[in-house]
């Protein structure tokens, strides 16, 4: 899966856990709380469904790493090549 | 904060779901049609049951984030307290939030969450990794209360008041205590149910040999009738505006009534039996309270849920209290036997139904009666079709609750 690929796959789980934002002018390099009325609850919601969907764990030490969308293409590449997804 | 004590304390707003209605003037007109709106629902593990569910408008108040994080208690806590507030004509924009108190009562909370989270771990070998971290915030007990408060940006006090079946009449009533103690100006206060979502309660009520059934949804409600055979879950809710007389007043609220008696009292004798002696004597000191004899209540809105022996067991309260001979102007009904039960909003909502009456002096009837009980035959039942009388001035509100809980609420038709 590319890194495009899992910005898809983060941005599918965003518009789910925040369907009333609009997600067509997310910026890659730019933190999502920065654009986007997400709280820990919501980050923790993103968590949740990369379990559920596609069998990945982010251990609470990591939750930083998915603070934009680049760096959770850069911190779940490997992590989704190691699913095997 | 000096006590109020000298207050009398008023109705001015009312903001209901119920499932014929999703405002006063249509539950009114609903109840007056004869429409009770009783469905058939697929419920999980059990397969059809009746039910009673609302069809408001959930995203009115709520973003679909804010509902996707919600319960449904919570929601219709929301629904109910925005329309009240609206319906009272308060300028909320000048109003002080840190004087504003929120009490709901409600006769669960937690199943349904509880529940559907037991369910989706189900679907993951019981791996607890894949329970929600949202169990928490919507299960604590005063979610649907709390809730409130975040979507109307309140910082008064808030809490739920659990009071199985006698919640919504017991939310009332926590609401007065505050505004009577000076601890706040303005009271949000009723009752919910998101009862409809927990297959635990209809399950329970099962098992009990307690749950309703009739070939016809709508029929299956039906308190008083001799082949009534149990209770119609339903959710609902109705949160009122209440404030002390001389706030209504000075700001030129509408003043749908005043509360004038309440009480609350514990049979202590049974679980899930009710006790006629002690709704009894829950009436007379609600009475009491109002400084008002039987002879001066003109409606009195009935608990009954449709059980063979607790309707018996009301009656035979009713009777003693209001023999007819000596309160020739009091007349008896039932919304239930629209609605079903709506838990938690049994109380608030089944007086909404009836304040109207106050206007235009019609008693809503208990419907669905084809062969009345004679253990229940009330001389002064109001039965099948609505009844006009000269004057509609006050209300006697009946509610009990499992675990031996009365409330009885007095509202008075205001005058100065």
């Amino acid at each position: 899966m590319t890194k495009e690929d899992i910005k898809k796959v983060v941005l599918e789980i965003i518009s789910e856990i925040a369907p009333d934002e609009d997600l067509s002018n997310v910026q890659s390099d730019v933190r999502l709380r920065e654009q986007l009325d997400l709280d820990s609850m919501d980050f923790l919601d993103i968590v949740m469904e990369l379990r559920k969907k596609h069998g990945i764990e982010v251990p609470e030490e990591d939750y930083q790493q998915l603070a934009s969308l680049d760096s959770c293409a850069d911190y779940l590449t490997p992590k989704f090549a190691g699913a095997g997804a | 904060m000096n006590s109020k004590e000298s207050s009398r304390i008023v109705i001015t707003g009312i903001g209901l779901t119920a499932p014929n209605g999703n405002s006063l003037k249509e539950f009114r007109q609903s109840l007056l049609d004869g429409v009770s709106n009783v469905k058939n629902i697929d419920m999980r593990y059990i397969g059809e049951v009746h039910a009673g569910v609302c069809d408001y408008d959930t995203k009115k108040y709520q973003t679909r984030r804010e509902l996707r994080n919600s319960t449904r208690a919570g929601s219709i806590a929301i629904y109910c307290s925005r329309e009240a507030v609206k319906d009272s004509g308060i300028d909320w924009d000048g109003v002080d939030t840190s004087r504003v108190g929120v009490y709901i009562g409600t006769t669960e909370h937690g199943n349904v969450e509880t529940e559907n989270e037991v369910y989706n771990i189900s679907q993951y070998d019981y791996d607890v990794r894949f329970w929600s971290h949202h169990h928490n915030p919507r299960t604590v007990a005063n979610n649907p209360a709390g809730e409130v408060t975040l979507n109307l940006g309140i910082h008064g006090p808030h809490y739920t008041i659990g009071a199985a079946c006698a919640a919504g009449n017991a939310g009332l009533i926590q609401g007065y205590y505050m505004l009577k103690l000076g601890e706040v100006d303005l009271a949000l206060a009723g009752g919910v149910s998101e009862s409809t979502n927990t297959f635990g309660i209809f399950a329970s009520f099962k098992s009990q040999g307690a749950l309703g059934q009739h070939e016809d949804p709508t029929k299956a409600s039906r308190p008083f009738d001799s082949s009534r055979n149990g209770i119609v879950v339903s959710e609902g809710g109705a949160v009122y505006t209440l404030e002390r007389l001389e706030d209504a007043q000075t700001r030129g609220a509408k003043i749908y009534g005043e509360i004038v008696g309440y009480h609350i009292n514990s049979d202590a004798t049974d679980a899930v039996l009710p006790n006629s002696e002690r709704q009894k004597e829950c009436m007379f000191a609600a009475l009491k309270k109002a400084g008002l004899s039987p002879s001066d209540i003109h409606i009195v809105n009935t608990h009954a849920t449709s059980t063979p022996q607790g309707d018996i067991q009301e009656c035979k309260a009713i009777r003693e209290v209001f023999p007819s001979e000596s309160c020739p102007d009091t007349r008896i009904n039932n919304t239930k036997s629209y609605i079903g039960h709506a838990m938690g909003a049994a109380g608030a909502l089944e007086l909404a139904g009836n304040l109207p009456a106050f206007e235009d002096g019609i008693v809503h009837p208990t419907i669905n009666v084809d062969d009345l009980d004679p253990e229940c035959a009330l001389p002064n039942l109001v039965i099948n079709e609505p009844e006009s009388r000269p004057e509609v001035n006050t209300i006697l509100n009946n509610s009990f609750g499992m675990l031996g809980i009365n409330s009885c609420l007095i509202i008075k038709k205001f005058a100065e």
